[in-house]
């Protein structure tokens, strides 16, 4: 099943082109990597895909529905119920967390279930303790998210997005305002959720971890895909692009 | 003129003063919600109206301000404004502090990073949730020492309503300094505005302490 369809997306900021014509899938299951150099636009990608940004032209479909649809004259985007419904599907995690701060770890996580989702208190509460012991926070869920370190900040933000129950996941740079010692504790968390076989995108610059974790692999570079596939693939390209790119991580 | 009648003047004196504040602080804090709203709106016409607001009320001395309320009604349409000397001073005050208001309100919501909003919308809040329970509580949280600082300013401002000789203590004061050439209605004055301001001072600490919780 199809949970994310992008159709010949397009944007711009002013007179800059930020991303000219993507077209992606991602099937239910399915981990996408979106990697590339800075500026390319994968952030802009990811927004559009969340809807923190509008789309100029394209359709963005979840689960056949169509949050944005293209009709000639731009992207047109469905009407504010449907919009919320569909924000349901999917859920978002912050290079910087963007946590709550006012909020204890249990009400970043549990928040918004119940007061978007209109979940029962109790079970909202039940769930987002699960959730947080599965990322080894169930004796932090009374802090505050300014006493946490940045890793288990960034996994409480991964469990608050969990307790909506998305379909699919996004991770925009999930690690890279983290201290490299810390890094390695997220990118498991994310492994252990591809192996529990969430959907999911992320953009990274962690080339070894998207090569292990993806089923597929998105180059972008100034706006377009200029290479995708499998791992194997895309890091064997001989793409003069992809090559130069990947020479800078392999120094 | 005794010193208990002296005392129990200014004690009616400082009750005046005391309800300039209270009232004041009721209708000007909404007030300027309202009008920081205005000044952060997209629409240009209630931005420039809430902007140009602002600059007259910040701009000009309050105490004209007062005169201008009071006394406007009766010589633009010969209303008559005995009854109304109360109700200008609150309506002079609340007016202008609602100003000074927005702008501190307006400096707080803005200092909230973007990443708060974008958060809560991709949870799926609703604009009014993201506002009342995410921005809101973090805003106030940053604005408590200004707004410390604009509470105490108001006790000592409550003294400007002499300008159209509302009874309030500073006003009272006067009166019975000049009758009796005697300078103690203003030390007691001094010390019940002091005073007064030693409590606002700990009342807003607690509060501030109150919020200390998180960072
Ligand atoms: N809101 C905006 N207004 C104007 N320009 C923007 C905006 N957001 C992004 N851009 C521009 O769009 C281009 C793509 O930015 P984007 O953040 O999508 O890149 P990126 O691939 O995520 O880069 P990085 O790897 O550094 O995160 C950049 O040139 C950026 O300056
Ligand atoms: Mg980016």
């Amino acid at each position: 099943m199809e949970v994310l369809k992008i159709n010949h997306l397009r944007k711009s900021f002013g007179d800059l082109e930020v991303i000219k014509d993507i077209s992606l899938t991602v099937n239910e299951g399915e981990v996408l990597s979106i990697i590339g150099p800075s500026g390319s636009g994968k952030s802009t990608l990811l927004r559009c895909a969340t809807m923190l940004e509008t789309m100029d032209r394209g359709d963005l479909i979840y689960l056949g529905e169509y949050a944005a649809k293209d009709d000639q004259s731009g992207s047109k985007y469905a009407d504010a119920n449907s919009l919320k419904n569909i924000k349901g599907y999917f859920g978002l995690v912050f290079q910087n967390f963007n946590l709550f701060p006012h909020y204890s770890v249990l009400r970043n996580v549990m928040d918004a279930p119940v007061r978007v989702q209109k979940k029962d208190k109790k079970d909202a509460k039940k769930h987002a303790m699960e959730l947080l012991d599965r990322m080894g926070l169930a004796d932090k869920a009374d802090y505050y998210p300014y006493q946490l370190s940045g890793g288990q900040q960034q996994r409480v933000s991964i469990a608050r997005a969990l307790a909506m129950n998305p379909d699919i996941l996004f991770f925009d740079e999930p690690t890279s305002a983290l201290d490299p010692e810390l890094t390695g504790e997220i990118l498991k968390v994310i492994k252990d959720l591809a192996a529990s076989h969430m959907t999911m995108v992320i953009v990274t610059h962690e080339m070894s971890f998207a090569r292990d974790v993806s089923d597929k692999v998105i180059f972008m570079d100034k706006g377009i895909i200029v290479e995708e596939g499998s791992p194997e693939k895309v890091f064997s390209s001989e793409n003069e692009r992809m090559k130069e790119f990947l020479k800078r991580f392999n120094g | 003129m005794s010193f208990s009648v002296i005392m129990s003047k200014m004690g009616s004196g400082y009750f005046n003063a005391m309800a300039i504040f209270v009232f004041t602080i009721i209708f000007s804090m909404p007030l300027g919600m309202v009008v920081a709203f205005g000044r952060m709106s997209k629409n240009k016409i209630i931005q420039s109206i809430s902007k140009f607001y602002i600059s007259i009320l910040r701009g000009t001395p309050l105490m004209l301000q007062l005169m201008v309320v009071f006394y406007g009604p009766f010589y633009l349409f010969g209303a008559n404004i005995d009854g109304f000397r109360f109700p200008a001073v609150i309506i002079g005050f609340s007016l202008n502090y609602a100003a000074y208001f927005a702008e501190i309100y307006r400096s707080g919501i803005e200092s909230i990073p973007v990443g708060q909003y974008e958060a809560a919308n991709v949870l799926g809040y609703s604009k009014r949730q993201t506002f009342g329970l995410i921005i809101l509580p973090q805003m106030i949280k940053r604005i408590l020492p200004a707004v410390t600082n604009e509470i105490i300013t108001l006790v000592k401002d409550t003294s400007l309503a002499f300008a159209i000789t509302y009874q309030e203590m500073f006003t009272v004061g006067k009166q019975i300094a000049a009758s009796q050439t005697t300078i103690m209605p203003f030390f007691i004055a001094g010390v019940f505005y002091y005073v007064t301001n030693l409590v606002v001072a700990f009342v807003m600490e607690k509060a501030e302490n109150k919020l200390a919780y998180y960072r």
